[in-house]
């Protein structure tokens, strides 16, 4: 009993200590003008995710002098999430980005423990004095990726290889799809849903079925789109990736673009604010305008005349005189959804969206 | 450049005749299943139920394509992945025939081990790209209408599955050694009486079964999905453990078995592509509800009982 006593403190600092894995500490040997603990529920390599929250701290780490991170990876979205936001705390961290959806609860609760410290959450619905969050809507990227895929696809048939048809899923495949059919009226696409976040091989034998039926363009959102982009360039079809710019790395020259997150400019802002003092808690969200995700770049299939259309489609949405959802928009069973002259809002869309627009196919319940 | 690119997009995005499509389909999912399920007929065989399956194989698609990405050579990490599902099984084997642990226990704490220790080894190499193993069209007969993009359009594990199950089946039913594999199986006991070194088989055995385990994981990461992440078996070893079952321990019946399987997987991956009115969750069951209908059908007819040590496997006595 004595002996177990002592065992399990010895325990749990040890798997303490190993989730704190990685600290970057900043080039110059001096005192760090601030400590920033970054907290990732995957690996940082994954080509995603994880991945694009990583090369954000770094980018912040290279514009802000003096700054020091530490970053633990696969932690769980429990409460060993708020053990590890302490554990960073006590090594001085005095901003915390708790980098998933699920620590939305913990990081309040010991936001609420230590109100010197700053947190920011991604995706986040629920503020606190000391706590803020972002995001980085993707929809009018969707657009114009849709765009991309419009103006290069031979068969005028899209595919779509999602995890789970869940609303912001939803609203990017209904953007995507009004982006390209506003410049090939001809066009539909196909959504497979495979129902898991993580089996490569199904998310592969999901392009395969749409290859075979006529499909020439594929994208997706699962955990990785390594698995569809690689089966794309074996089937000899084009992809266009998400989540990180990196995914280009899986593909070949059937790549088309990709949209990924650029958090560095967002992030370095934060750090500068927690230095200076003027840091306020609110809910950022990225627009295009504000650039917190950009397309990767274009593969060799993608023509000048696209390039220059999908910039002027940029610069109107950017200048307002264009929207995503323009009524008049029907859904795919024919019911009206935005009337004419209306516009919808991709805010309420992202959160509550059970439709696809009129041109989508799929099986959603 | 480009006229050729374009050219080769028009040539695959003709539509596919559904059946053509589903047999393909079929047979690409199908293939990682059967070597892993003659694998595990083989170990079941010598009287070991092997639960730590799924972790073979994902060690086996770990090493493999961090072997083929460090050397650039898919054929080698075919053969690091076969090495590994082997020595992986031979871990097993120490636990559950040398040190006479539970089986059940053991295989699913090796799985979960394995979890561990493959995302360990993969850490650097998810989502990176490697030369996989490539697609073959064999001349001539890949152009024969209809049979000839399903049988004769396919990597060299996909060509190479059904000698192997045949080669299995040889094994098992007339060789010597195959013989002593299924005493082993049968009794211990009267495996010892006859002269027999039980516990050097069931090693043999389990090493054989890994290779295959290994190499079924290697299909996936080089062959098929061409990446590596993190529990891409994705509960196939598992789906293999009841396959055995279905194929009442027989590695022919283990084609038909991978086959449903595959089969069903690609049935609705194929609905969905056609946008078939049905829901794609009732269709993910499918595999499921297949394995269990035979189950039910197969389950209480004598002669397709299991080997005779597995019962005390599942009595708790072994």
């Amino acid at each position: 009993m004595n002996r177990h006593r002592r065992v399990i403190p010895l325990l749990s600092a040890i798997v303490a200590a190993a989730l704190l894995t990685t600290t970057y500490a900043s080039p110059a040997q001096q005192q760090p003008t601030l400590k920033v603990g970054a907290l990732h529920v995957g690996s940082i390599n994954d080509n995603g995710y994880n991945q694009a929250m990583h090369d954000g701290l770094m980018e912040m780490q290279a514009n802000v002098p003096g700054i020091e991170i530490i970053e633990a990876e696969n932690v769980p979205e429990s409460a060993d999430a708020e053990r590890v936001m302490e554990n960073m705390i006590q090594q001085g961290a005095k901003l915390v980005y708790p980098q998933s959806f699920g620590y939305l609860d913990p990081a309040l609760n010991v936001a609420k423990r230590h109100p010197e410290v700053t947190f920011e959450h991604p995706a986040g619905y629920k503020l606190a004095p000391n706590l803020g969050t972002f995001w980085s809507a993707t929809t009018e990227w969707e657009y114009l990726a849709g765009i991309v895929a419009g103006k290069t696809t031979q068969s005028n048939r899209l595919g779509w290889v999602i995890g789970f048809p869940i609303p912001n899923i939803l609203t990017a495949i209904s953007a995507f799809h009004i982006g390209a059919r506003s410049v090939n009226p001809n066009v539909t696409t196909q959504v497979i849903v495979v129902n898991t976040w993580v089996d490569a091989a199904k998310e592969a034998e999901a392009v395969n079925a749409l290859a075979d039926n006529g499909v020439d363009v594929v994208t997706s959102i699962v955990d990785s789109p390594a698995p569809v982009i690689q089966t794309a360039e074996r089937r000899g079809i084009m992809s266009i990736g998400f989540h990180c710019l990196c995914a280009q790395s899986a593909a070949g020259e059937n790549w088309l673009t990709g949209i990924g997150f650029t958090w560095g400019p967002l992030f370095t802002k934060m750090a500068k604010d927690v230095i200076a003092g003027t840091w306020q808690s609110e809910n950022v969200v990225g627009s295009l305008a504000s650039g917190s995700a950009t397309f990767a770049p274009y593969g060799p299939r993608v023509t000048e005349e696209t390039k220059q259309l999908v910039e002027a489609r940029k610069a109107d949405m950017i200048a307002g005189t264009l929207q995503v959802f323009q009524g008049p928009l029907y859904d795919n069973t024919g019911t009206l959804r935005v009337p004419e002259g209306q516009a919808l809002s991709t805010d309420d869309l992202l959160t509550n969206a059970d439709w696809v627009v009129d041109g989508v196919s799929g099986q959603f319940n | 450049m480009n006229h050729i690119l374009l050219a080769q997009v028009e040539r695959v995005a003709a539509n596919v005749p559904f059946a053509v499509g589903l047999a393909a389909g079929a047979i690409r999912s199908a293939t990682a299943v059967l070597y892993a399920a003659l694998g595990e007929v083989i170990v079941e065989r010598a009287g070991i139920v092997n639960l730590g399956l799924e972790g073979c194989m994902l060690t086996g698609a770990c090493v493999g394509f961090v072997a083929a990405y460090r050397t650039g050579n898919p054929f080698l990490g075919l053969a690091a992945a076969a090495l590994a599902g082997g020595l992986f099984n031979l871990l097993l084997g120490y636990l559950v025939v040398t040190r006479k642990a539970n089986q059940l226990a053991s295989g699913l704490t090796l799985l979960f081990f394995s979890f561990g220790l493959t995302a360990l080894i993969g850490y650097d190499y998810v989502g990176k790209k490697i030369d996989g193993l490539s697609l073959i069209e064999i001349p001539v007969l890949s152009q024969i209408p209809w049979i000839g993009p399903v049988l004769f359009v396919g990597d060299l594990m996909s060509f190479a599955v059904l000698p192997i199950a045949l080669l299995v089946w040889w094994v098992l039913w007339r060789t010597r050694w195959g013989l002593s594999v299924r005493t082993v199986g049968e009794s211990r006991t009267a495996a010892y009486a006859a002269g027999l070194n039980p516990a050097l088989i069931q090693y043999q055995a389990l090493f054989v079964g890994g290779l295959l385990g290994g190499m079924a994981g290697a299909h996936l990461s080089l062959a098929y999905a061409r990446v590596w992440i993190e529990q891409m078996t994705a509960g196939r070893g598992f789906i293999v453990v009841a396959l055995v079952i279905f194929a009442t321990w027989h590695p022919l019946r283990a084609i038909v078995g991978a086959l449903l399987f595959g089969g069903a997987v690609a049935f609705q991956l194929q609905m969905q592509a056609r946008n078939a009115q049905v829901s794609p969750f009732l269709l993910d069951m499918l595999p499921y509800l297949l394995t269990l209908l035979v189950l039910l059908v197969w389950g209480r007819r004598r002669q397709y009982q299991a080997p005779e040590g597995l019962w005390e496997v599942f009595r708790g006595t072994s």
